[in-house]
């Protein structure tokens, strides 16, 4: 180290400089490092995790006689991260006004409880805040914002088959969930 | 220098919080060094290795927050990594090949230190601290290679742990406390993992605190012709030159792995199969020479090749500043040392290359290694597969609720095709897994495959199935069920 004035201000002037290339440099290369420790660690946010597929609802042939709504259990397969689970998820098979078969979710559009049709008064009633939907589903009155949810459908082989998804709760318009 | 508040010319703030912290003698003292003779290339090893330990925990860090330490969930957990984390491959790559690099930045840093004598003239504890550190650093590699349960890892972790039991009285209990029973298994992972997360890494830290401490109470030795105890010769400060050395080389380690993990990521092999009787481990090649010289050591014999040898040389290594203690410095006037160290080093790349040219020579070796090595890039090649969560409707046994596919269970074990592709499909090392075929052939193809196999199958041991109509349905129907 120097010890005479003019060589501390000599080294002072050099090390300042050399400060900002190091601060400059380090800052560089730590940022390229944290931007494969920032995409990893917002990996299970940023990537679609559940993907879509097609379940069995059952053979078309036992809803060809349908005169009310039917509840069906749906197997999903549920992925989280490294596992994934197989639930069952309730819907109802149910014609609409033309007289085509249509899987319904269970999920009220209001709220999110499960509907269940109700026999006697001939509609489904939610019975969280008492919404009520017809038999094919269109909402005839309450709080929900829309119509229960129709699921994708397709029949191979003589089956029923649906793609079972989840929607936004409280919105006038169908909205898909991840 | 020291502070002086007469003309500071320090910002208010930089004041203010000096003031409180003492940051700026704190500094002072980091970057003001004295280095006896000036900055060097060769010294910045050290810098290196504590750059590297900083890049592992970092990575380690991070991939602990996929990773779960249970033999059942292990490998699911580090082919997610691997396969499905953006970024994952990258990271878990940086991590497995910094034990490498570490490894190899520690031995020159080992041998500089040895070569330019920097461990005479005071400087026992600074020796002292570096071996311990030595030590922990093969005991992290050793820890680590085990969490990604595929079967190199698995059956090199075997054989390590088997060399414990040589230990004369206490070889098996050893054993037994490290692999929490006398079977490798969860526990033994769970004790693995806690060792390579918490303590071992808490050493670590220690020791590198009294490895510093100790070396900037002693000083930096400097050249190979200066006194260790009272340098004369004009010395410069680490900051800048040395510091701009030590960090280019940093840099240099950081490209060099970001590098290696880009273009070679790190493979995973296929999970760790404990009945399987034909894998042939092979440990990380840092530890091939060990692995090699203990091969030449049999019966009663183990003890000296095993304990009494390497305890030794052990000893040597760590009472070296003890032994070693007049003042010259310079290589060529301390033949004895320099050459014994020479020795090792050489021996030790020596058993290295006469292990690989014996697993080369040996055709049923170099055949299995080969196998080994195309069943992990098979498995690094296919798409990762979710784990069936234990709370799910489905389980195996369950798709067995098809009465046709009960039926070709018992047709499969009949024929004994559990034999090669294992109990419900799962695979063995002899044949690959059956389970999920059905996504991949509909039930004519696998019908077409079991009555006249492929080219590819006949060759890998698959003979054609000749069944009755309704068994074969039957059998198919049970292999399509599997997933």
């Amino acid at each position: 180290m120097s010890s005479s004035p003019e060589g501390q201000s000599v080294s002072l002037g050099r090390r300042s400089f050399l400060v900002g290339l190091l601060a400059a440099g380090s800052t560089a290369v730590g940022a390229l490092l944290a931007i494969p420790l920032a995409r990893f660690t917002l990996h299970p946010i940023l990537s679609r995790t559940t993907e879509k597929s097609w379940s069995d609802v059952g053979n078309v042939d036992e809803f060809q006689n349908l005169d009310a709504p039917v509840k069906k259990l749906v197997m999903i397969e549920q992925r989280d991260g490294w596992r994934k689970t197989v639930i069952e998820k309730p819907v109802y098979v149910s014609k609409d006004s033309k007289g085509e078969l249509i899987v319904l979710s269970a999920v009220c559009t209001h709220l999110g409880c499960a509907v269940p049709w109700v026999e006697k008064e001939n509609k489904f009633v939610c019975p969280c805040h008492l919404g009520m939907f017809s038999l094919d589903g269109k909402l005839l009155g309450g709080p929900p914002p829309r119509d229960m949810d129709c699921l994708e459908t397709k029949v191979e082989d003589g089956v029923l088959k649906t793609q079972y998804q989840f929607f936004r709760q409280l919105t006038r318009d169908k909205e898909e969930l991840a | 220098m020291p502070a002086n508040f007469a003309n500071d010319e320090r910002s208010g703030f930089r004041q203010w919080l000096d003031r409180r912290s003492g940051l700026d003698s704190l500094l002072h003292h980091a970057l003001d060094e004295p280095i006896p003779g000036g900055a060097k290339i060769a010294y910045v090893f050290g810098s290196g290795l504590l750059f590297l330990f900083l890049s592992q925990v970092i990575t380690g860090v991070f991939l602990a927050m996929y990773y779960v330490p249970s033999a059942d969930h292990a490998h699911t957990t580090v082919a997610y990594i691997t396969k499905e984390v953006t970024g994952g491959s990258f990271l878990r790559s940086i991590h497995a090949y910094g034990s490498s690099a570490i490894i190899i930045v520690l031995l020159l840093h080992l041998t500089q230190t040895f070569l330019y004598g920097s461990y005479k003239g005071r400087r026992e504890l600074v020796w002292l601290a570096g071996c311990v550190l030595l030590a922990l650093m093969l005991g992290m590699a050793f820890t680590g290679y085990l969490l990604p349960w595929d079967q190199k890892a698995y059956f090199a972790t075997t054989v390590g742990t088997n060399i414990l039991s040589e230990v004369p009285w206490v070889g098996n209990a050893l054993k037994k406390l490290l692999r929490g029973g006398t079977e490798m298994g969860t526990l033994t992972l769970s004790r693995f993992f806690v060792l390579h997360v918490f303590l071992i890494p808490a050493f670590i830290f220690a020791f590198v605190a009294m490895h510093v401490y100790s070396f900037r109470k002693a000083g930096a030795a400097g050249p190979v012709g200066e006194d260790p105890g009272r340098p004369k010769l004009p010395a410069e400060p680490f900051y800048p030159k040395q510091l701009v050395m030590d960090m280019g080389f940093a840099m240099l380690i950081i490209v060099a792995l970001g590098f290696l993990a880009y273009a070679w990521p790190a493979e995973l092999g296929p999970k760790a199969d404990p009945s399987d009787t034909q894998f042939l481990p092979r440990p990380e090649w840092y530890y091939i020479p060990v692995f090699q010289y203990l091969k030449y050591w049999r019966g009663s014999a183990a003890v000296l090749g095993i304990l009494v040898i390497p305890g030794i040389l052990g000893l040597l290594l760590v009472g070296l500043p003890f032994f070693d203690r007049s003042l010259e410095r310079r290589p060529w006037k301390r033949p004895i040392s320099v050459g014994l160290f020479t020795i090792i080093l050489v021996g030790l790349g020596g058993l290295g290359f006469a292990s690989h040219r014996e697993d080369m020579r040996n055709p049923g070796v170099a055949a299995q290694l080969k196998t080994q090595q195309e069943d992990t890039a098979q498995f690094m090649k296919t798409k990762f597969e979710p784990e069936l969560s234990g709370g799910s409707l489905m389980s195996q046994n369950a798709a067995l609720s098809n009465p046709e596919a009960t039926k070709g269970k018992a047709v499969f074990e009949r024929e004994g095709c559990n034999a090669c592709h294992g109990d419900n499909g799962i695979g063995t090392s002899a044949a690959p897994k059956l389970v999920g075929v059905g996504g991949k052939y509909d039930k004519p193809k696998l019908q077409a495959l079991l009555r006249s196999p492929t080219d590819k199958m006949t060759a890998g041991g698959m003979t054609a199935v000749e069944l009755k109509e309704d068994e074969m349905k039957e059998l198919v129907s049970y292999l399509d069920s599997l997933n």
